[in-house]
């Protein structure tokens, strides 16, 4: 017994997010992404940005973004970043990336860089005073 | 006049299970993590169109002011699913059930309709639970 109406359709949708979630970086296309679902192409997309609030191609792009902000974070190269993602153009990449974070990715990944290097320095800078006095952590940091 | 809330705490009983849950089953980010000294660590994570707010996914164990006998109060009520309870908005309710479920996050109520609106509650790996409500459509930010 279906739990809820329609919840086929439902699952059929997530069934191509997953598809997404899973293979992003890889070089799918539409095609691939609504033939998962079992619709077609227009009718998958009105569906989907009905479910998720963005068409399936802005969904596919924040993807591959955020795997390039964490990859970035980890300190990869911009251009190793960008094309381990799926973008093929590295200026496409940093226009994408810019608009989604507000950085450039080089200006992004040395942010990031600086911000781990100072919570090495200065683990109780980056936890809030109240919390660690309240819960007895001042000089607790770990000595490593 | 209190105008924001930076920090708000969720006790889990595993802070590394807890934050394979939380980002790779719910989709948060992880913000902060600092190994602190006597096995405590300061781990926060955000919702992903939240970045301002960092839930922290504090520990259940002896540590700081917190005696043993806290340490145990708080994993028993946290178990029993008698401790957290906090709301959640998503874009559509029943999309998120499917895909949280297929992932095996447990369900205590499926999609439900009630005359507020649509809702579930989901329960995280630690015994706390969360309601599940859709946002309104002018204010999903994507």
């Amino acid at each position: 017994m279906e739990p809820y109406p329609k919840a086929y359709l439902y699952r059929r949708i997530v069934q191509a997010k997953r598809l997404m979630d899973e293979r992003f970086m890889e070089p799918i296309d539409g095609e691939l992404i609504s033939g998962e679902a079992a619709f077609s192409q227009s009718h998958f997309i009105r569906l989907f940005k009905q479910v998720y609030g963005v068409v399936p191609r802005t969904y596919l792009s924040d993807l591959r973004l955020e795997r390039a902000r964490q990859l970035l974070d980890d300190g990869v190269s911009v251009t190793e970043a960008c094309f381990t993602v799926g973008f093929r153009s590295l200026p496409t990449f940093s226009r994408a990336f810019k608009r989604r974070t507000g950085s450039a990715p080089a200006a992004y990944r040395a942010a990031r860089a600086e911000r781990a290097r100072h919570m090495a320095a200065e683990p109780m800078e980056h936890i809030p005073s109240c919390y660690a006095i309240w819960l007895g952590w001042p000089q607790m940091r770990d000595p490593g | 006049m209190i105008a924001r809330i930076t920090h708000l705490s969720v006790y889990v009983l595993d802070q590394d299970r807890a934050l394979d849950f939380y980002v790779g089953k719910l989709g948060f980010k992880k913000h902060t993590d600092i190994p602190m000294h006597g096995g405590g660590r300061w781990l926060t994570v955000t919702a992903p169109e939240q970045p301002e707010l960092e839930v922290a996914l504090m520990p259940t164990t002896p540590w700081g002011t917190w005696t043993a006998e806290n340490a145990a109060t708080m994993r028993g009520l946290v178990e029993q699913g008698l401790f957290g309870f906090a709301a959640f908005k998503c874009t559509d309710v029943r999309a998120t059930y499917e895909e949280l479920s297929a992932k095996g996050v447990e369900f205590p109520m499926p999609p439900t309709q009630q005359p507020f609106g649509i809702i579930a509650v989901l329960k995280d790996d630690s015994g706390n639970t969360f309601s599940l409500s859709e946002l309104e459509p002018k204010k999903r930010t994507r």
